[in-house]
C-alpha cells in the first residue's frame, strides 16, 4: 500500500550539521506511513537573511525554496518550527506583489512542523523512547509563538519520565545572527536557560529546533556539562 | 560602515553586575504579577483585542480627535499648547512657568518629560524641579536615568537606596522599603505645599470631554495636579482615545499588563482647571501636546507602536532586556518597544542597533495589551538599516555569498564538503571550540558542532536516491 505522499525539507543546519535527525525525521515518518520524498535541490529557507533585514538575499533562498517544493505533491514536513514558520509565515510578506506571491501561499499552506503533522494531523501511535533518561522539554520560540505549537511534543514523549523545566517557553538566546552579533549578550541568556536546565535535574533535553538545541549542547558541552541534548525525531525511532 | 557597538558595549558593561540582576529579579516579579492577574480575567484576550482596535482608530483619526480633544479642554477653560519638538516644548514650559511666576516645580512620572529632558531645561533657567514619584525621586537624587518605564528604578537595590538616602537626606540608614517610603514621603510633604506649579504627563487622552487619564500608585500624581497654582500636563500626540467607553477599555488592561494589578491605586480624571465651586485644584491647566518624530512614525512602517500603552510588559518578559536591562539601550524608551520608538522618533542614526538588539523571540507580542506586532517591525527597521548600509561588511558579503551558494545545488553540496573537511583539524570529537573571525563570539562561550562527513543530502543521494 502506498502511504501518504510527503515532501520532507530538512533545513540547511540539520542538512550540514545534525545530518542523524533528517535520518530520523524521515524515519519517522516512514513508520507513521508516509512516503516520503526528499527534494535533493532544497538549500536554506532563507531566514538568516531575512531575520537581518538583507531582503533580497532572503528572496533568493526563499525563491529557491519556493521552486523546489512547489514542483512536488502533498505536505511538506520541516524538522523545525523556525524554518516551517518562515516559509508559512514570512514569505507571503517577503514576496507580497511581486509573481511568487500566489507560489509562496500555495506552498506554505503545505508545510506542516514535524511534531505538529505526526500529532496534528497523522495523529500517530508512535511514542518517544529513551531508557533511563528523565527528560526536559525546551520549547522552540516561533514553532511556540509563530505556529502554535505547544502540546504535540508531550503527546510523542508522554512515555517517558519527564522532569519540569523552568523558563521552558523563554527563549535560549541563539536568535541565529544575533547570536554571532551580539555574542556576550546572547550567552548571558543562553547561561540562564543552562543553569534552568541543571536545576531541573534532566538527564536529556529534548526539543524541536536543531539551531535552539546545538545552542543549548554548545554551551552545556562547554560547561562540562553531561546532561545530553537531543532532537525529539531521534527519539522516535525503535529504541530511541 | 559603522560598528555596532553602542548596545553591545553597554550591555556588556552591565551584564553580571548586580544593577543587571536587581533588574532581572524586578521584571520576573512583574511578569509572574502579569500572569496571575491575566490568567484571572477570562476577558482579558477579548479587551486586548478591542484595546488594539481602539488605539488603532486613534491613529487612524489622530488630526480630528486632537483638535476635538483641544476644543474640549479649551471650552473646560484649559489652555493647549501645541509642541513641534523637544525644544519647542521645552520654551512652552518656561514661559508658563515664567508668566505666573512659578520658582518650584513638583513633577510626577512621565517618559514624555525624559524625552524631552524638561528637567535639565528647567534647571538652566534656574527653576527648581522636584520629582515626587518615588523611583524618580531616587533617580534624581541619585542624579541618575530612569531604566524602566514604569518601575524607574528598578535597577537599584534597597540597600543602594538606603545609602543615598543617608548620604543625601541625612536619612538614619535603613533599606526597610515602608521606612524609605516614609523618608521621601516626610521629605517632599513640605515641598508638595510650597510648589507653584506642577508637571505631569498623560496616560490617556479623552477627546470627547478634554478630559486627562492619570494613573498612579502613590497618589503623588493626584497632589501635584491639585495642589499647587498652576498645572502643565505634557503629552506625546498620540496618547489619545475618542470616548470614555474606549478609555475603561485600555485603563482594563494598563495596570494588569504592567504590574499585574487590576487598577492602579490611583486612576485621575482631570477635565479643566480649578471651577468656582471646587474645593481645590489649579487656577490654570495647560496641555502640551508634543510631536517630536511621533508625525514621522506615523507616516511610517511602523506606525502601529504608537499604540503602544507605555505599560513595560514588553521590556519585562525580553530576555534581552532581563540580561542586560534599560540603561543598555541608551534611551529613555528600552526594550522591544523602546527598539522601535527610538529609532523612529530620533532617526536611525545612532539607534539603528537597537532593533537588532533582539531575539525575535516573541514573547513581547504574546503578552502586548494592545497586541502590537513588534517582532514584524523590529524586522522592518532591520531592513531599512541594512538598506541604508548599515550592516557590518563581512555580514553584508558573507551573507551575499551564503545566498549564491544555499540557492544553488551543486555549489551547496561543494560548500557542505569543503566547510567540513576545512573544519576537521580544529575539531575535537565532532566539536569546534575556537573559530576565527565572526564566528569568535560563538565559540568564546559555545562550542558548535562540526559539519558533518556526509550531509544529509550526500546520504539520502547515496542511499536513497533513485
Amino acid at each position: 500500500m502506498e502511504g501518504l505522499q510527503v515532501q520532507l525539507f530538512v533545513t540547511c543546519l540539520v542538512d550540514a550539521l545534525a545530518p542523524e535527525v533528517g535520518r530520523a525525521t524521515l524515519d519517522a515518518l516512514e513508520r507513521a506511513g508516509c512516503s516520503v520524498a526528499f527534494p535533493v535541490e532544497q538549500g536554506c529557507c532563507g531566514q538568516p537573511a531575512f531575520n537581518v533585514g538583507l531582503v533580497e538575499e532572503a528572496r533568493v533562498m526563499a525563491g529557491q525554496t519556493l521552486d523546489v517544493l512547489d514542483s512536488t505533491e502533498g505536505a511538506v514536513v520541516v524538522p523545525s518550527g523556525s524554518c516551517a514558520a518562515m516559509i508559512t509565515h514570512h514569505y507571503i510578506g517577503l514576496f507580497s506583489g511581486t509573481k511568487r506571491e500566489q507560489q509562496a501561499k500555495r506552498v506554505g499552506s503545505r508545510v506542516r512542523e514535524l511534531t505538529q503533522f505526526l500529532v496534528d494531523d497523522l495523529d500517530t501511535d508512535l511514542r518517544a523512547s529513551c531508557n533511563g533518561c528523565s527528560v526536559a522539554y525546551h520549547h522552540s520560540c516561533h514553532g511556540l509563538r509563530d505556529l502554535g505549537i505547544r502540546g504535540q511534543a508531550d503527546r510523542l514523549l508522554e512515555d517517558l519520565d519527564r522532569v519540569p523545566l523552568a523558563g521552558a517557553e523563554e527563549c535560549c538566546g541563539f536568535g541565529g545572527l544575533f547570536s554571532v552579533e551580539m555574542p556576550s549578550v546572547s550567552t548571558a541568556i543562553m547561561d540562564t536557560k543552562l543553569d534552568q536546565v541543571e536545576v531541573s535535574g534532566a538527564s536529556l533535553v529534548v526539543g524541536g529546533d536543531i539551531s535552539c538545541l546545538i545552542h543549548i549542547a554548545g554551551g552545556l558541552r562547554r560547561r562540562g556539562s553531561g546532561i545530553e541534548v537531543r532532537h525529539i525525531a531521534t527519539l522516535l525511532g525503535e529504541g530511541g | 560602515m559603522s560598528e555596532p557597538v553602542t548596545f553591545l558595549s553597554r550591555a556588556e558593561a552591565l551584564i553580571g553586575t548586580p544593577e543587571a540582576e536587581a533588574v532581572e529579579r524586578g521584571v520576573k516579579k512583574f511578569a509572574d504579577r502579569r500572569d496571575v492577574a491575566v490568567a484571572e480575567f477570562p476577558m482579558m484576550d477579548e479587551l486586548r483585542d478591542r484595546s488594539r482596535a481602539i488605539r488603532l482608530h486613534a491613529l487612524r483619526n489622530l488630526d480630528r480627535l486632537l483638535a476635538h480633544f483641544a476644543d474640549q479642554v479649551h471650552s473646560q477653560g484649559g489652555v493647549v499648547h501645541w509642541a513641534g519638538d523637544a525644544a519647542e516644548a521645552n520654551d512652552i514650559v518656561v514661559s508658563i512657568l515664567r508668566g505666573t511666576e512659578a520658582h518650584l516645580v513638583v513633577k510626577s512620572k512621565s517618559m514624555v518629560s525624559e524625552e524631552i529632558e524638561v528637567n535639565d531645561r528647567l534647571h538652566d533657567e534656574g527653576i527648581k524641579v522636584v520629582e515626587t514619584d518615588l523611583g524618580e525621586f531616587i533617580v534624581q537624587l541619585a542624579g541618575d536615568t530612569p531604566s524602566h518605564i514604569i518601575a524607574p528604578v528598578l535597577h537599584k537595590t534597597r540597600q543602594e537606596i538606603g545609602e543615598l538616602f543617608a548620604r543625601r537626606l541625612g536619612a538614619a540608614y535603613s533599606e526597610d522599603p515602608f521606612e524609605l517610603n516614609r523618608i521621601a514621603r516626610e521629605h517632599l510633604r513640605e515641598t508638595f505645599l510650597r510648589a507653584d506649579a506642577g508637571i505631569s504627563g498623560v496616560n490617556l487622552a479623552v477627546a470627547e470631554t478634554g478630559s486627562l487619564v492619570l494613573v498612579t500608585n502613590e497618589g503623588n500624581g493626584r497632589l501635584i495636579t491639585t495642589a499647587p497654582r498652576v498645572h502643565i500636563a505634557l503629552m506625546g500626540m498620540e496618547r489619545i482615545v475618542s470616548r470614555w467607553q474606549d478609555a475603561a477599555v485600555v485603563l482594563e488592561t494598563l495596570a494588569r499588563s504592567a504590574t499585574g494589578q487590576r487598577h492602579a491605586s490611583y486612576t485621575n480624571v482631570i477635565t479643566g482647571p480649578r471651577r468656582s465651586d471646587d474645593p481645590d485644584g489649579p487656577e490654570e491647566l495647560h496641555v502640551v501636546i508634543i510631536d517630536n518624530g511621533r508625525a514621522d512614525i506615523l507616516s511610517g512602517s511602523t506606525a502601529e507602536i504608537l499604540a503602544c500603552i507605555r505599560c513595560g510588559a514588553c521590556l519585562n518578559v525580553c530576555p534581552v532586556f532581563r540580561t542586560a536591562g534599560g540603561h543598555a539601550y541608551g534611551s529613555v524608551y528600552s526594550g522591544p518597544m523602546g527598539a522601535i520608538v527610538t529609532p523612529g522618533l530620533h532617526g536611525m542614526d545612532p539607534w539603528w542597533e537597537l532593533p537588532y538588539a533582539s531575539t525575535l523571540c516573541g514573547a513581547c507580542e504574546e503578552v502586548c495589551p494592545v497586541r502590537i506586532q513588534i517582532p514584524r517591525m523590529l524586522l522592518e527597521l532591520r531592513r531599512q538599516a541594512a538598506a541604508e548600509g548599515r550592516l557590518p561588511g563581512w555580514l553584508e558579503k558573507g551573507m551575499s555569498r551564503y545566498a549564491k551558494t544555499a540557492s544553488d545545488p551543486r555549489r551547496w553540496a561543494r560548500a557542505k564538503r569543503w566547510a567540513s573537511r576545512l573544519s576537521a583539524p580544529v575539531a575535537t570529537r565532532g566539536w569546534i571550540s575556537r573559530l576565527p573571525g565572526p564566528g569568535r563570539g560563538w565559540t568564546a562561550s559555545r562550542d558548535l558542532p562540526k559539519p558533518a562527513k556526509e550531509s544529509f543530502n550526500d546520504w539520502w543521494r547515496a542511499n536513497r536516491g533513485t
